[in-house]
């Protein structure tokens, strides 16, 4: 039982390839390529919980009476969002140029195309 | 691993990531990415993550479902003009 | 490749990868397990230095290098979309007809754009007292003033977000954050070293150098967001090949 935080996260993890493999939409495997990043935050993040631990949040909470969780999973998490979402806007940019150019975001179309 | 909740955000997460995947159409899986992001940020709150559940809430659930619809609007504008709304 | 081929190297990867990551997972520390060694010191460290939020003392003090690793990638692909979505020669812009927004729509909207903001910039002003900060506030100051779209129309949005302005402001923060840096140095101490004077604990002005990179990144963060949005919208409502319309 105490690693389905684990498994879960390879799940998603497979699952978001799986959808990047067989995806006939590139708007549709960048939305996966989103998935497969959410699983980065389940395992970093389960990776740093504690039993019975609260936030690393000293502002109600006077320090050394109760246990926290690992914070430092946590930042790295944290700043993961906000730029893997940049990230995610780049390759929609890189989408909408190869409409514009082949008219098609169909992987399979774009590379008969190349023939 | 005694926590109830925890179990049940983790599985919300790995269904709606699945379905996230299931669903082909690229408008339609902007809403489900949303609905994952939301979960994603229940489980991080649950996780005790309160800063990357906010995180989480404001790009998950706004940001990337937002830019995905613009993309879609802008690659289907050429072949159906008139299904275009504001 | 064909596709058929494709998806059997496919089945055959994935197959391995999943065992190989199931195996994997076995062998991890114990979910829930008290051992975090860096987690306890990060906490040490972060109570020395006056600073509530140990996420805001990893970001922008322990770890204030590799946030600016980070604030690096964010604003090159910010610079890469703006080339990526310019507006190219056979293209021309067509301005969107203003349309009638439902009363009730509207009201909401415009209500509720003044409180988001006022949240956002809450949330990044006690980045290091209470969860959030400048990542999370630069998100929601950005998309809450895009309710305007919904709420009036995309020519109001246009006048209160000039996306040269905002761009200049994107390199500015970016810039900010490492002169704050570079001052470290000029202080005698190392590069991004936490050098100002700590302040009392669970303060608006504690923990040294961290609020002042907090809302260099609360800036930094909410321009790349507003321009990167911006660039999409001008794509999807007002960019239009020639001979289109």
């Amino acid at each position: 039982m105490s690693v389905l935080p684990y498994l879960v996260a390879a799940w998603v993890f497979l699952v978001g390839c799986y959808g990047l493999a067989t995806s006939r939409n590139l708007i549709h495997a960048v939305g996966c390529l989103a998935v497969c990043q959410s699983a980065t935050y389940v395992l970093l993040l389960a990776v740093g919980y504690r039993d019975g631990a609260t936030a690393p949040v000293f502002s109600d909470l006077k320090p050394g009476s109760r246990p926290v969780v690992d914070p430092v999973v946590q930042a790295l998490a944290l700043t993961d969002v906000v730029v893997g979402a940049t990230v995610t806007a780049v390759l929609l940019a890189l989408v909408l140029q190869i409409s514009k150019l082949h008219g098609t975001v169909d992987p399979d179309e774009l590379s008969e195309l190349r023939g | 691993m005694d926590d109830p909740l925890i179990v049940v955000a983790l599985l919300l997460v790995a269904g709606s990531a699945t379905a996230a995947v299931a669903v082909r159409d690229p408008a339609r899986q902007a809403l489900v990415l949303a609905v994952l992001g939301t979960v994603l940020a229940v489980l991080f709150t649950v996780l005790q993550a309160p800063d990357v559940a906010l995180s989480q809430l404001a790009v998950g659930s706004a940001l990337t479902p937002l830019l995905i619809m613009l993309s879609v609007r802008k690659v289907r504008r050429p072949k159906r003009r008139e299904e275009t709304e504001r | 490749m064909t596709r058929r081929v494709r998806l059997l190297v496919m089945a055959v990867g994935g197959t391995g990868l999943a065992a190989l990551l199931v195996a994997a997972c076995f062998d991890l520390p114990r979910f829930g397990g008290d051992q975090h060694p860096y987690g306890d010191r990060v906490v040490r460290a972060s109570l020395a230095r006056h600073t509530a939020n140990t996420i805001a003392s990893v970001n922008f003090d322990q770890r204030a290098f590799d946030t600016l690793g980070e604030m690096s990638i964010l604003f090159a692909s910010v610079l890469g979309t703006v080339v990526l979505l310019r507006q190219t020669r056979d293209e021309h812009r067509a301005a969107p007809e203003p349309e009638q927004v439902a009363l009730p729509v509207r009201r909401y909207a415009l209500l509720v754009l003044p409180v988001a903001v006022l949240t956002g910039l809450y949330v990044i002003a006690h980045g290091q007292l209470s969860p959030g900060g400048g990542f999370q506030g630069g998100v929601v100051v950005a998309t809450a003033l895009h309710l305007l779209y919904l709420g009036a129309d995309y020519r109001a949005l246009e006048r209160i977000r000039p996306v040269g302005s905002y761009e200049v402001a994107d390199a500015l923060a970016a810039s900010a954050y490492l002169v704050l840096g570079l001052a470290g140095l000029v202080a005698g101490t190392a590069f991004l070293a936490d050098f100002l004077p700590y302040g009392t604990f669970n303060t608006l002005s504690s923990g040294g150098t961290v609020p002042l990179l907090n809302a260099a990144i609360g800036m930094e963060v909410a321009c790349a967001v507003v321009v990167l949005l911006a660039n999409f919208l001008d794509q999807a409502v007002e960019i239009e090949k020639e001979g289109e319309t």
